[in-house]
């Protein structure tokens, strides 16, 4: 995985110097809040219900085991023992005192991590798929890109008093795992006609209160100019994006309004213009950082053959593990998402483990997921008992990756100032109730996310069920979405109907399950059904 | 030298040689006055404007050889519209001053210089100590912008 050398390192140390500077500015009362309130966005630390919460950039999902291990660190020795892997790979501490946060940024600045552009109008931490580097499936390892992409945002000059803020993922494959086309910029590094890699650029998807999904405004663009038409892409951005509402303010409705033909035609001419600008870096550079994601040392002729005859291993394998491109190997999904447990928090115990068993059996590296598990991207096959005996005994063994269980959640009225409703609560008694009837397996893949407002921070635009936490004359409410997908097959969810109380969103999304259950076709995931019988059977469940 | 403008002409509220906080040009600062983007354009006889996030400085590009000073205003610090006038105006080879005037605050005079501005005239004025320390605050860059630095990926490949 990518390495700093003196430059990175020297840039987030400056980093760490800048903002102990401005917090201690800030403690000694030379600066308001509303001054300090943009200088601690910059730096991922935001002001929550109850305490300072602070968001670790983790680039494209990527994590060696000492890079774990000091997040653990930090959970136990700054916040309350736990961290939450959030749905843009990134991690969240919820208990942070101002006082300890530049500490904590030099804590990380040695483990070459940092909190850099995770919060703010500018360009977001850069996202990916969470097997790159590992799935059967993909071109190449797209991660690369994303790193180059990451060096170029970083404390970019001119972009970072944006309308929005701006978030870019970066795929490799033609199944989509990073929900690509529900960001500002999705990237899907393809191969052409001829041969050559190059890039497609996908701007303007997004979720938030108008979910859009992005339209492809360049087929290819080569590698050498990749850094110049991203370039492009924002400068149009910039100059035109709304800033007299802040809902309207996101890239998706700037290309709405403009129509995707017209920004792509304003892109071009400014790609154009920038090609003769001198800003792209070096191929060489490209070619610099791609060295860093070279194989780890595969064996050849690594078993294939695993001893099934535990079921709970073996349930655990079929659901957990992905393809790898190597034979021998596969992804193994850690899932946090036990039943009744807070999705996507790990305590610094099990953060630990996931570090050591990173080092014991993935050659040095972990991937924190979009849907807010771990992935050991490479495990022999002939480990995985012993990974999931290990995995098991810690509880982080649940087979149910991409099930009714797999819930996404956002932190919803339990920290986040901005929510409506609670996410958690809802998120755990939907586990409980299909863990009860023993359904989970039976109804396979059916991906429910949950957001406690309208903001989607929960991606509940993306679910295959969908819940959207909203205030009803001050009480709780909760809306049903059916439909959504962030896959290749990118659709949004459709609300159902009316909403429902606490309990009764737990009742509505079992009896969705139901008309499901009821109406599949064989193989049929839920989506399926769902797209071939349309919306009526479920509404006439749900309330008549 | 004060250039009056002609009347019926509409001059803009542009900040005067005095409210200039920083500069690091080395030629005298001169007294224009500045014009909206509009009458830039209308009046051929204009040196100095003032451009308005709205503004599209790329119609200033025709007229660059009579432009002595482009002073782009930041109504809010988090309007970053203004970059963008700046870099484009670099990227035509603009080479008079660029003044950012407005809602201009320290901690953005380091990315303000890598865009091209050279001078600046805050609204709420900055310690000299502290803009030293922000813009000595960044060692390297990685982008190439409309300053000259050498970037990350230059030294790398050198
Ligand atoms: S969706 Fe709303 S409630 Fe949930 S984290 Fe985002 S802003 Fe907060």
């Amino acid at each position: 995985m990518y390495a700093y050398d003196q430059y990175d390192q020297a840039m987030v140390d400056a980093r760490v110097a800048e903002f102990r500077d401005q917090a201690q500015r800030r403690l000694d009362g030379k600066l308001s809040e509303d001054q300090f309130k943009p200088l601690r966005l910059m730096n991922g630390l935001y002001l929550q219900l109850h305490a300072y919460m602070l968001r670790v950039a983790v680039p494209y999902g990527t994590l060696d085991s000492r890079q774990m291990h000091a997040l653990a660190e930090i959970a136990d020795k700054y916040d309350r023992g736990y961290g939450h892997f959030t749905t843009r790979q990134n991690i969240q501490y919820n208990w942070i005192r101002l006082e300890d946060a530049a500490d904590i940024l030099a804590d990380l600045a040695k483990v070459e991590m940092h909190a850099i552009q995770t919060s703010g109008n500018c360009i977001r931490n850069i996202s990916s798929d969470h097997f790159a580097g590992a799935a059967a499936d993909e071109l190449i390892d797209p991660r690369p890109y994303a790193e180059l992409l990451r060096q170029w945002s970083s404390f970019h000059p001119e972009f970072s008093y944006l309308p929005r803020k701006f978030k870019i993922a970066v795929i490799a494959s033609d199944t989509d795992r990073a929900a690509m086309k529900l960001h500002d910029i999705g990237i899907q590094i393809v191969r052409n006609d001829a041969g050559a890699i190059g890039a497609a650029f996908y701007v303007g998807g997004g979720m938030g209160r108008t979910p859009m999904i992005a339209p492809c405004i360049r087929e290819f663009v080569a590698l050498d100019q990749l850094v110049t038409y991203a370039e492009a892409c924002l400068r149009v951005y910039n100059r035109h994006g709304r800033r007299d509402n802040k809902y309207k303010a996101r890239i998706k409705i700037l290309v709405h309004e403009l129509g995707a033909q017209e920004y792509a035609a304003q892109v071009e001419a400014e790609f154009a213009h920038l090609l003769d600008q001198g800003v792209e870096p070096p191929l060489a550079e490209l070619e610099r950082i791609a060295t860093f994601f070279a194989d780890p040392p595969f064996e050849d002729d690594a078993a294939t053959e695993i001893d099934r005859s535990d079921p709970d291993f073996a349930l655990w394998v079929d659901r957990n593990t992905h393809p790898h491109k190597t034979p021998g190997y596969v992804s193994a999904v850690i899932s946090l998402k036990p039943v009744g447990g807070i999705p996507g928090d790990a305590s610094a115990d099990q953060m630990h483990l996931m570090a050591e068993l990173a080092k014991d059996y993935s050659f040095d590296e972990c991937r924190v997921m979009h849907t807010q598990n771990i992935v050991l991207p490479h495990v022999k096959i002939a480990d995985l008992h012993a990974l999931w005996s290990k995995l098991d005994e810690a509880g982080l063994g649940s087979p149910n990756l991409d099930t009714v269980e797999d819930i996404i959640a956002c932190p919803g009225l339990d920290y986040c100032s901005l929510a409506n409703a609670r996410s958690i609560p809802v998120a755990q008694k939907i586990q409980q109730r299909f863990a009860d009837s023993g359904r989970t397996a039976e109804l396979g893949e059916l991906k429910l996310k949950i957001s406690g407002c309208i903001n989607a921070c929960g991606h509940h635009h993306a679910g295959h069920i969908g819940i959207l936490g909203v205030d009803r004359k001050g009480t709780e409410n909760y809306q049903l979405l059916l439909g959504g997908s962030e896959a290749q097959d990118t659709s949004l969810a459709k609300i159902t109907g009316p909403g429902f109380d606490e309990d009764g969103i737990v009742d509505a999304v079992e009896k969705a399950t139901d008309v499901y259950l009821s109406n599949r076709a064989d193989g049929e995931r839920f989506l399926d059904t769902y797209r071939r019988i349309g919306m009526a059977p479920f509404k006439e469940a749900l309330y008549d | 030298m004060t250039e009056s403008p002609a009347p019926g002409t509409d001059t803009v509220a542009g900040v005067s040689p005095d409210d200039v906080q920083f500069r690091f040009r080395e030629d005298e600062m001169a007294d224009h006055a500045q014009v909206t983007v509009d009458a830039f354009l209308e009046q051929a006889d204009a040196a100095a404007v003032r451009i308005e996030p709205g503004d599209d400085a790329r119609a200033l590009i025709p007229h660059l050889e009579r432009l002595k000073l482009a002073e782009v205003n930041f109504p809010a610090f988090g309007d970053g519209r203004g970059y963008s006038s700046a870099r484009i105006l670099r990227e035509a080879g603009y080479a008079g001053e660029l003044r950012a005037v407005g809602d201009v605050l320290v901690d953005q005079l380091g990315y303000m210089r890598r865009c091209g501005f050279d001078s600046f005239a805050p609204d709420a004025p900055i310690a000299a100590s502290d803009a030293e320390a922000a813009l000595a605050r960044w060692p390297h860059v990685y982008q190439n912008a409309a300053d000259a630095r050498r970037t990350i990926p230059e030294a790398r490949h050198e």
